[in-house]
């Protein structure tokens, strides 16, 4: 396997884009890519989404993007794994050039999500057609019982749910991309609308249209490009059972930990040295269990240790320095590939106000549905 | 939803049949074809006691268009005598009610109606058990 490096990004806003189609976000983020990147052609490409279908009508999408990108004919293909699409999409991308088949590749999520679709009902789709969603369980109502389980094992608080919001609202702040660049109190967050008891409006993240890209390539093309190094260290990939009660613990994401179990093998790391995570907050307490699964903190500690301030941008480990899901906004396709675009930024120390001193290691943990997928890629800065 | 579909998932949702792994006593439910803790392909079928706990739960304050006139609702992760696990309704009960551990009931209810044909669809919903 070749090493696969990454020279070029792209973002549209994310928010309520109503003026811009799904194949104008996907051609405006691949186009700022290509751009950036600096790169005369590319050998084929990826669209991660998660239901072009439902949001928008419209399949076969991979051609579509490949003709309004006027690529010429290449090879594209979609992926799909839920809201880990973005991330999928990604890891399509790094096999394509490891494997010595391609030497620039594309790889881009979108989500149109703001198009008069049923969003809940469409979103709802990720989980147990027909022993979940059939019974009227929600997205937010999936991630709700993962929260009351984690609550009644391990005294996890609303305060502490709360914090992350208020903290990824902090970090969005700061980040030109972000959907809600404002931030937010906890009182607020405590008050905000009941969705799935426990969890309130501003536990959620929100309905965004959006679309980001990357440009992967082998290390002879990235050493001529000129560009600051950033280097695939591994990508990886688990399963799990999409029906939350299938799980043997509710409050657990196991393919989470599968994931990253793997991925610290395969990059030879440990959580310790990584110097910042992006992480799946599509809840406030997504991104609780997903620190716990991550081995970042032990079962049952992340809650007290987001208190303590141990994941804001000046604590012991940086979690979402992009807003995350809740500020930067989700749309879903999108996510995994704006996550990894972050890191890259603050590997190239180009995150301006949101930059971490010395970021050198840096993981995005991107995850389908209640976490029936995930996929975890480390990146390391060279220059 | 065509009739097939719903038709073929009567047995789980009016009689609560599952698959017994033959090698490891694994409760599949839905039944599969092989099971997922030891590899095994053999199953008995078997009819799963309509009683269990809450393992969680939550109130579904905003739904998809299906459910928009019943909110909000109870949505809970029931455990049954045996072993099984299945995600319901929770029925005819203050939402204060519920609590982690909770003994429930199983019943035949009625859980949505079909968009566009409006049919009838069944299966079950937990009461408390009191």
């Amino acid at each position: 396997m070749r090493d696969v490096y990454i020279i070029g990004t792209g973002m549209t806003i994310f928010g309520e884009v109503w003026q811009s189609s799904l194949r104008d976000l996907y051609v405006e983020a691949a186009l700022k890519a290509i751009g950036d990147a600096g790169v005369d052609h590319i050998d084929s490409m990826y669209v991660g989404t998660m239901s072009s279908g439902l949001f928008v009508g419209q399949e076969h999408i991979a051609s579509l993007l490949s003709d309004y990108l006027g690529s010429g004919g290449i090879p594209s293909t979609r992926v799909e794994s839920a809201c880990a699409s973005g991330g999928l999409s990604v890891r399509q991308a790094y096999f394509e050039i490891a494997s010595g088949a391609s030497d620039i590749v594309l790889a881009g999520g979108v989500e149109k999500m703001n198009d008069g679709g049923d969003v809940t009902y469409a979103l709802a789709t990720a989980a147990d057609q027909e022993y979940e969603a059939f019974h009227g369980v929600t997205f937010p109502g999936l991630y709700a019982m993962i929260a009351r389980a984690h609550m009644h094992q391990y005294g996890t608080t609303r305060e502490m749910l709360a914090e992350i919001a208020v903290k990824n609202h902090e970090n969005g702040a700061d980040n030109p991309h972000a959907q809600f660049q404002m931030k937010i109190t906890r009182e607020a967050v405590l008050q905000s609308t009941m969705v799935a008891d426990p969890l309130r409006l501003l536990d959620c993240s929100p309905v965004t249209d959006g679309a980001a890209a990357v440009i992967l390539c082998s290390e002879e093309v990235a050493r001529k490009s000129g560009h600051p190094l950033v280097k695939i260290r591994t990508s990886a990939q688990a399963t799990g059972p999409i029906a939350l009660h299938a799980r043997k613990n509710p409050a657990t994401i196991p393919a989470v930990a599968t994931a990253a179990k793997k991925a610290y093998q395969a990059a030879g790391t440990t959580p310790e040295q990584l110097d910042l995570v992006e992480v799946h907050d599509c809840f406030t307490i997504a991104e609780l269990v997903v620190l716990e699964e991550l081995g970042l903190f032990a079962r049952g500690k992340a809650g007290q240790a987001i208190l303590d301030g141990q994941t804001r941008r000046s604590g012991k480990i940086p979690v979402n320095t992009s807003g995350g899901l809740k500020s930067k906004g989700h749309p879903v396709g999108a996510t995994g590939v704006a996550q990894i675009i972050e890191i890259v930024e603050q590997l190239n120390h180009t995150a301006g106000k949101r930059q971490i001193e010395k970021a050198r290691l840096g993981l995005a943990q991107n995850m389908g549905g209640s976490g029936g997928s995930c996929v975890i890629h480390i990146l390391e800065g060279l220059s | 939803m065509i009739v097939p579909r719903y038709s073929r998932e009567i047995p789980q949702r009016m009689r609560l049949e599952a698959g017994k792994c033959e090698n490891c006593g694994y409760l599949a439910f839905p039944p599969r074809l092989i099971c997922p803790e030891c590899g095994h392909k053999d199953f008995s079928n078997v009819a799963l006691k309509p009683e269990g706990k809450i393992l969680t739960y939550t109130i579904i304050h905003v739904s998809a268009d299906t459910f928009s006139t019943q909110t909000p609702f109870p949505v809970a992760v029931i455990e049954t005598v045996e072993g099984a696990r299945l995600t319901a309704q929770v029925a005819d009960c203050h939402p204060d009610e519920l609590a982690i551990g909770k003994k429930v009931r199983l019943m035949t209810r009625l859980i949505q109606r079909e968009s566009r044909g409006g049919i009838l669809m069944y299966g079950y919903k937990a009461v408390l058990i009191r």
